[in-house]
C-alpha cells in the first residue's frame, strides 16, 4: 500500500525555528549519506553539510509565495523552502510518494506547490528560469521574489552574466545568492575567478555583498535587505555567502580519495560549523530537544521512503509530454 | 483579392494569440521593430512589456521565458538566425524539454520557438543556412515545418496553445509564398500532416518550402505518375497514420528532406516505413549531404540541397 505522508509545515521566523531547519537539512543529509551508502539511493548525492545556514537564513528572509530555483547541491534549499522530508526521502530513493513522483531524483527535486522550481543538473541553469518567473511575476503586478540559489563554479558560466545583465536593466525582483564553498568540484574558487564575485555583480550595477555563510542571523539580515529591495521593485541583488562543504563533492568523492583539500582546511571549517553556533544562542537544553524531535522526524521520512513503492515500469514515460503523448515505444516486437 | 503571405500569416498567429490570450508574450531581438517580420506592428499593439525587445544574450532569454512559463506565461522567443538553435539547446532541449519529466508532471513548459528563415537564405554562407529540424525530433521536442501561409498561421497558433515546448521553423524559401486564402484561418493541429496532392503510383514525403518543389515535379510527371504528395507539416509527433494510408495505396516512397542526411528526417520516414508499412519497391530519399556546411557561393549552396531534379531521379527510381 502506498502510504501518504504527513503535512508538514516549517516555521522560520524564530532563531530557534532555524536552528531546527538547519538541523533538519544536517540529519537529512546525514541519513541520505547512510541511504546512499545502503544501496537505496542511487546515483549518490551532493550533500550540503556545512553549508545550512546560507539555505535557511535566505528561504527566512521569504515569504511562502516566494519562488526559489537550486541547484546540483540543492536539499537545502528544497527543505528550507519547505519541502516534506518525507516526500524528499522518497524521491532520493525514487519512490512514487516522492515530490516528483521518482521522476527527478536529488538534482531535480521540485515542490511547485511551495514556489521550488526546482533543482538543476546543469551549474548556473537555475538563475535566468528564476530571473524569467521574476519577470513574469512582476509585470503580472504581483510582488513575489524569486531567489537563484547558484555556487562559485556558476559565477564562470556566461548565460549567468548574461542573466545579471537582463535581471538589471529590468529591475527584475530576484535575488542572486552565491554560495561560495571555495570549490567547483576540486577547482578553487581563488583561481577561478577573475575579478571576484561581487564585483562581477556590482560591474552591472547590482548591489552586492560578502556575508559570513556560516552564520545564519548574518544571512538571514543581508538577505532580508535584499528581498525589501527586490519587492519594493527596486530590482536584483546579490549576496556572495561565504561557506564550505563538510563532505565531499560528490558521494562519489569518498571511493575517489582526492587530495584538493588538506585536512586541517577541512577541520578548520568544520569548527565554524553553523549548528553549535546558533545552537549557543538558544535556551539551555532547548538545541537538544529540537534535536530529538527532528530525530523522530527523520526517522519517520526514512519509513516512510522505504515503505514507499517504487513507480510501475509502464508509466516510465508518462510526464513526458502535457497532453499526454506517447512516445513510440524503442522496441516493436 | 489579397493574398495572404506567409510572413503576414506568421504575423496574424502571433497578434491573434497575444490579442486572445493576457499570458502570451514574445521575447527576442529587434521583435519591436518587426527586423525579421513576424512581430512587425506588435509591440506598438501590445507594448514593450508583452512583446520584449532584448540584448543579445540568447541562453540567458530563452532560460527567461522557461521561467516565466513556469510562472504561468505563454512565452514565444524569436531567434533570428537557425544556427542560434544551437547555441540554446542546452535551455531548449535540457531544460524546456525535459521539465515535465522530471518534476513528475507537476509542471509544463508552453514555450514557442520561432525561427523566421530557416534553412538557406541564398549567399548567407555556413552559418546562416541550417536547417536543423531533425535535431529536436530526435531530442522529443514538437517541431513544425510549415509550407503554406495557412499552415504558417494554424501551426504558429497551436504551437503557442500548446502546453509542451515546441519549435516553429518558418523556411526562408517558403517565406515568400502568397496564397488565396478564402476561409477563416484557423489553428491547424500538431502532428496531422496534409495530402497536398492525390496520387496512387508513389508517395513524396515533404515537408517546408520543398512541398511546392515536389507539387511542381508531380505536375510535371503527371502523364506519366501519379505522384501523393504528404505535406508532412510536423516532424515530430510525425503524422504516422496518414503516411501508412498513403503507402497502403502505392507502395512506393521518396522522402525529401532538406537537412543533413545522416540520421535525418528523411532516415526516419524511411526506416519506420521498411519496419511497419507495405513498401513495393525500395524507398528512396533527396537529403543535403552527410555533415553539409553550405557553402557561400550560390552555385555551390543550391548544389547542396534537395531539387527538383534529384527528386524527379528518385521517383523514378522508385518506380523500376
Ligand atoms: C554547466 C555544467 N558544467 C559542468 C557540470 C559538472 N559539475 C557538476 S557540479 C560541478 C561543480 C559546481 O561547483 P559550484 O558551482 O561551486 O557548486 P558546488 O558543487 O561547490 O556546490 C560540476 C563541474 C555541470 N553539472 N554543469
Ligand atoms: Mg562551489
Amino acid at each position: 500500500m502506498t502510504p501518504t505522508a504527513p503535512p508538514h509545515h516549517l516555521p522560520l521566523a524564530e532563531p530557534a525555528d532555524r536552528y531546527r531547519a538547519m538541523r533538519l537539512v544536517r540529519g537529512f543529509e546525514e541519513q541520505a549519506l547512510d541511504l546512499v551508502r545502503e544501496g537505496v539511493i542511487a546515483g549518490g548525492i551532493h550533500p550540503y553539510i556545512g553549508q545550512e545556514a546560507v539555505a535557511v537564513g535566505v528561504c527566512a528572509a521569504l515569504r511562502d509565495g516566494d519562488l526559489i530555483t537550486s541547484t546540483h547541491r540543492g536539499h537545502g534549499h528544497v527543505l528550507a523552502k519547505g519541502a516534506s522530508p518525507h516526500r524528499m526521502l522518497a524521491e532520493l530513493a525514487g519512490r512514487v510518494t516522492g515530490l516528483n513522483r521518482g521522476r527527478g531524483g536529488s538534482m531535480h527535486a521540485a515542490d511547485f506547490s511551495l514556489g521550488i522550481l526546482g533543482a538543476n543538473g546543469i551549474v548556473g541553469a537555475g538563475a535566468p528560469i528564476a530571473a524569467g518567473a521574476a519577470w513574469a511575476e512582476a509585470r503580472a503586478g504581483r510582488d513575489t521574489v524569486v531567489t537563484a540559489f547558484f555556487g562559485d563554479g556558476a559565477l564562470n558560466q556566461g548565460v549567468l552574466l548574461e542573466t545579471f545583465n537582463l535581471a538589471a536593466i529590468w529591475r527584475l525582483p530576484v535575488l542572486f545568492v552565491c554560495e561560495n564553498n571555495g570549490y567547483a568540484t576540486t577547482l578553487p574558487a581563488a583561481g577561478a575567478v577573475a575579478g571576484g564575485a561581487v564585483e562581477r555583480a556590482r560591474a552591472f550595477g547590482i548591489p552586492a555583498q560578502t556575508v559570513d555563510g556560516m552564520d545564519c542571523e548574518a544571512v538571514l539580515a543581508a538577505a532580508a535587505g535584499a528581498v525589501e529591495r527586490a519587492r519594493a521593485g527596486d530590482g536584483p541583488s546579490f549576496l556572495e555567502c561565504r561557506t564550505y562543504r563538510f563532505e565531499g563533492h560528490h558521494t562519489m568523492e569518498r571511493r575517489l580519495k582526492l587530495g584538493y583539500r588538506t585536512a586541517e582546511e577541512v577541520a578548520g571549517w568544520r569548527e565554524r560549523d553553523p549548528l553549535p553556533r546558533a545552537a549557543a544562542a538558544l535556551d539551555p537544553g532547548e538545541a537538544d530537544r529540537i534535536d530529538a524531535g527532528i530525530g523522530q522526524l527523520l526517522a519517520d521520512a526514512r519509513t516512510f521512503a522505504l515503505a514507499s513503492p517504487a513507480p510501475d515500469i509502464s508509466g516510465a514515460c508518462d510526464y513526458l509530454y502535457a497532453d499526454g503523448l506517447r512516445p513510440r515505444a524503442g522496441v516493436t516486437l | 483579392m489579397s493574398k495572404l503571405s506567409y510572413t503576414k500569416a506568421l504575423n496574424r498567429a502571433l497578434g491573434d494569440a497575444l490579442a486572445a490570450d493576457e499570458s502570451v508574450c514574445v521575447f527576442g531581438e529587434d521583435v519591436g521593430a518587426g527586423l525579421a517580420g513576424p512581430t512587425l506592428g506588435l509591440q506598438a499593439r501590445f507594448g514593450t512589456d508583452r512583446v520584449v525587445d532584448t540584448p543579445l544574450s540568447e541562453q540567458a532569454f530563452v532560460s527567461m521565458a522557461i521561467g516565466a512559463a513556469l510562472a504561468g506565461r505563454r512565452p514565444v522567443v524569436e531567434l533570428q538566425i537557425p544556427s542560434l538553435l544551437f547555441l540554446t539547446f542546452e535551455q531548449l532541449a535540457n531544460q524546456a524539454h525535459k521539465l515535465s519529466l522530471m518534476t513528475g508532471g507537476q509542471t509544463s513548459v508552453p514555450l514557442t520557438c520561432l525561427v523566421p528563415g530557416s534553412g538557406s537564405r541564398e549567399g548567407w554562407a555556413g552559418q546562416h543556412s541550417d536547417h536543423p529540424y531533425s535535431l529536436f525530433a530526435h531530442v522529443g521536442i514538437k517541431t513544425v515545418v510549415p509550407a503554406t501561409p495557412s499552415d504558417a498561421y494554424g501551426l504558429l497558433a497551436s504551437a503557442i496553445r500548446d502546453d509542451d515546448p515546441v519549435i516553429v521553423f518558418a523556411p526562408a524559401a517558403a517565406m515568400g509564398v502568397r496564397q488565396d486564402v478564402t476561409w477563416d484561418l484557423e489553428p491547424v493541429p500538431l502532428g496531422r500532416a496534409r495530402i497536398a496532392r492525390q496520387g496512387d503510383d508513389v508517395t513524396v514525403v515533404a515537408l517546408g518550402a520543398p512541398v511546392h518543389g515536389a507539387l511542381a515535379v508531380a505536375e510535371e510527371l503527371a502523364p506519366e505518375i501519379s505522384v501523393e504528395v504528404v505535406d508532412a507539416r510536423t516532424v515530430h509527433p510525425f503524422d504516422w497514420a496518414t503516411l501508412s494510408r498513403s503507402l497502403e495505396r502505392t507502395g512506393r516512397l521518396v522522402v525529401i528532406d532538406d537537412s543533413n542526411r545522416a540520421c535525418g528526417f528523411a532516415a526516419e520516414v524511411m526506416a519506420t516505413a521498411a519496419e511497419e508499412m507495405r513498401l513495393t519497391a525500395p524507398p528512396r530519399r533527396v537529403t543535403r549531404p552527410d555533415g553539409a556546411v553550405l557553402p557561400f557561393a550560390l552555385e555551390l549552396d543550391r548544389a547542396l540541397q534537395p531539387d527538383a531534379r534529384q527528386l524527379t531521379g528518385a521517383i523514378r527510381a522508385v518506380m523500376k
